[in-house]
């Protein structure tokens, strides 16, 4: 086990720079995921931790060891790749047993760590068999043991999730963050899928083009968002966002584009004093918006019911919202409804640069 | 994930699958023309008809005439086995085998080496790769008798290239008789061979290469190999496949070589360069005896056959094949 630290990390491919400088400080033992759209430079940024790829400019150090120029089998890590990567021509034990059989470990050992590992992830009964003759999740499984094995200092994960189907996928979650807490083992998770990081993060890195957007833990990621970004990447359904300007008579609110005014907290961030007139995007998770006496009148396009709870997508001045209500509701597309932000809840942001006020 | 999806599916829609027992229709004719097996003789038959024309009877014929004392201009007339029995004691015979032999294994020996070498070459990264690949399938291009004439001027007594290179150099006095000395020619025709035969190799292993993922080489570094290792344990077992397919085609085609021996050497010198083939080739046609060539030509039948099995069993989908898609 070993902490991580990535400084200042920047990566080029020829003159294209597509990490920008990234620093994120993991400490030992902590799960920590990198979550961002396709293509923001996630899986860029874990194989420089693995040393697949060669670092650009800054540091990466594990364990307080720069390893800028350590070859990637001497930094002690192992990796669950997106699409397994098991070795085809050999069985699921000879998979996991390959690395200690490079090392020329004793084979008791071998055998021990191969079945303790197999037991941990329930595929003690495989152990003979071909990865092509193994399901998706069994392979998933493979992949892991194949790492856990390895007994490394850090575990990287490159979306493992991804080519499951989606009940399989909430069952792994669960096992992954067992297997966390079991083993303590440091973790470097990379998803694009918010949900997975908000259920199984320690800290939650937000990564957007090659920049770190935010981190923290996830829910002061939900609760605090920076910037408008964050703001809409974290949570789903996602957050309302509403162009409008700052009013201040009295009581601060914002007027939204479309003429509505729309309420703020009386604890409205730093005061009030230069919020009038100014552009703003006003925030309002799905989840804070109820219907209730007093709401902003707005028309219903479309409810959809699943269960537990009930999106209502609905007109607020001409633009489209979405709320989450936990009762049940009894209205149709075309009625007009009452919906309320919940004043603490709401997020403000610069209608300029996108950060949080 | 796909066996489950496969399962998903076929079990959603039971009511799209064909009923398998259909009511009895009345006639003979339209219950034949509903079964199957019938249907599938019955498509069969053109194709069959074809192979049996086109590939059995010369086939045939060819071993039929090896059993009879025809020439050319004369037809003849069925005499057993009296044509493999001379052959049995006929040096030149025996000679024509090992030289086939000789050349095949060392020939195909080196494809196979220098052909894998180019390939793993070229399947790493480097500028102009393109182009590269289509240079190295020149050699496969160019029509066999072309670049035989190019090497018969290459090996020419007098004009050598080589012999005048080395010269140059002051490695050798006097030019080398290539073609002229029997040790000399045996490895120059099969020298001819491999250069010919490489891009055939170096080229369809190439495309086994790319078919292994590189996340596989990713993992095998993250697990500590050694390039050596990767090569040993990744590159060679996920190849092997396709080096067998390779192989076969690779020494059936040299087994049965004819174009490159006749212009280079006809056979010579003293018959230190005649192939079965090329054998079976002279005593049929300029030598007139067409039944004598005919049961040469039928004896490369059991060693081709060998090699067959032997690549049959060699083919044969290994275990860790077996199964579902990755
Ligand atoms: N080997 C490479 N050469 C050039 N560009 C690359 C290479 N690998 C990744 N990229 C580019 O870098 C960006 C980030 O890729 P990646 O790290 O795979 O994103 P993510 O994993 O977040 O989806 C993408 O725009 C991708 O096209
Ligand atoms: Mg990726």
């Amino acid at each position: 086990m070993a902490s991580v630290a990535i400084r200042d990390v920047r990566k080029a491919f020829g003159q294209v720079e597509i990490i920008h400088g990234v620093s994120i400080d993991i400490e030992d033992g902590e799960f920590v995921i990198l979550v961002g759209p396709s293509g923001c430079g996630k899986s860029t940024l874990l194989r420089m931790i693995a040393g697949l790829e060669s670092v650009t400019g800054g540091e990466i150090a594990i364990a307080d060891r720069v390893v800028n120029q350590v070859p990637p089998k001497e930094r002690d890590i192992a990796m669950v790749f997106q699409n397994y990567a098991l070795y085809p021509h050999m069985t699921v034990g000879e998979n996991m047993a390959f690395s200690m059989k490079l090392r020329k470990a004793p084979k008791a050992d071998m055998d021990a760590r191969v079945k303790r590992a197999a037991e941990i992830l329930g595929l003690t009964p495989y152990l003979e068999r071909y990865p092509r003759q193994l399901s998706g999740g069994q392979r998933q499984r493979v992949a892991m043991g194949r790492a856990i094995v390895r007994d490394p200092q850090v575990f990287l994960f490159d979306e493992p999730l991804s080519n499951l189907d989606a009940k399989l996928r909430v069952q792994m979650r669960t096992e992954i963050k067992e297997l966390h807490q079991r083993l303590k083992t440091t973790t470097i998770y990379v998803t694009h899928d918010q949900i997975e990081a908000m259920t199984m993060a320690d800290k939650i890195v937000v990564m957007h083009d090659g920049i770190v957007e935010q981190m923290g833990a996830p829910l002061d990621l939900y609760d605090r968002p920076d910037n408008l970004f964050v703001a809409g990447f974290i949570g789903s359904p996602a957050m309302n966002f509403i162009k409008g300007r700052g009013a201040v008579n009295g009581v601060a609110s914002v007027k939204s584009d479309s003429g509505i005014d729309l309420p703020l907290g009386p604890d409205m961030n730093g005061g009030t004093a230069n919020l009038d007139g100014r552009p703003v995007v006003y925030g309002i998770r799905p989840e804070h918006l109820h219907i209730a006496e007093g709401g902003l009148p707005a028309e219903v396009v479309v409810v959809e019911p699943t269960g537990s709870e009930t999106q209502v997508f609905a007109k607020l001045g001409g633009q489209e919202v979405v709320a989450v209500l936990r009762e049940r509701v009894t209205v149709g597309p075309g009625d007009i409804i009452p919906l309320k932000p919940e004043p603490g809840l709401v997020h403000l942001f610069d209608g300029e640069t996108g950060r949080r006020l | 994930m796909a066996v489950d999806a496969d399962h998903t599916s076929q079990g959603r829609t039971p009511q799209g699958r064909i009923p398998r027992g259909m009511p009895a229709p009345a006639g003979l004719l339209e219950r034949m023309m509903s079964n199957r097996h019938f249907l599938g003789l019955l498509f069969m038959l053109p194709a069959a008809a074809l192979l049996l024309l086109f590939l059995t009877y010369p086939l045939g014929l060819g071993v039929w005439l090896g059993f009879t004392d025809t020439r050319i201009g004369r037809p003849g007339i069925f005499i057993g086995l009296e044509n493999f029995e001379l052959m049995w004691t006929d040096t030149v015979f025996w000679l024509s085998v090992f030289n086939t032999i000789l050349y095949t294994v060392v020939a195909s020996i080196l494809k196979f080496g220098l052909g894998l070498w180019l390939a793993l070459l070229l399947n790493q990264h480097m500028p102009f790769k393109a182009f590269f690949r289509a240079i190295v399938l020149l050699p496969w291009v160019v029509p066999t008798v072309l670049s035989a004439i190019a090497f018969w001027w290459i090996y020419d007594a007098q004009f050598s290239i080589i012999s005048w290179a080395l010269r140059e150099m002051g490695l050798i006095e006097a030019n080398i008789n290539f073609l002229g000395d029997t040790w000399n020619a045996r490895w120059s025709v099969i020298a001819a061979n491999v250069w010919r035969g490489i891009p055939f190799v170096a080229i369809s292993l190439l495309a086994g290469l790319q078919t292994i993922p590189q996340s596989l080489y990713e993992a095998a570094t993250l697990d500590g190999t050694t390039p050596w290792q990767r090569f040993r344990y990744i590159t060679l077992p996920l190849l092997t496949p396709i080096i067998a397919v390779v192989m076969t085609f690779s020494v059936l085609f040299t087994f049965t070589d004819f174009q490159l021996i006749y212009v280079l050497t006809r056979g010579g010198p003293i018959n230190a360069t005649h192939l079965m083939a090329t054998l079976s080739f002279q005593r049929a046609i300029p030598g007139g005896f067409l039944g004598e060539g005919a049961a040469i030509a039928t004896a490369m039948i059991p060693f081709l056959l060998s090699a067959i099995l032997f690549s049959y069993f060699g083919l044969q989908r290994r275990r860790w094949q077996h199964g579902g898609q990755d």
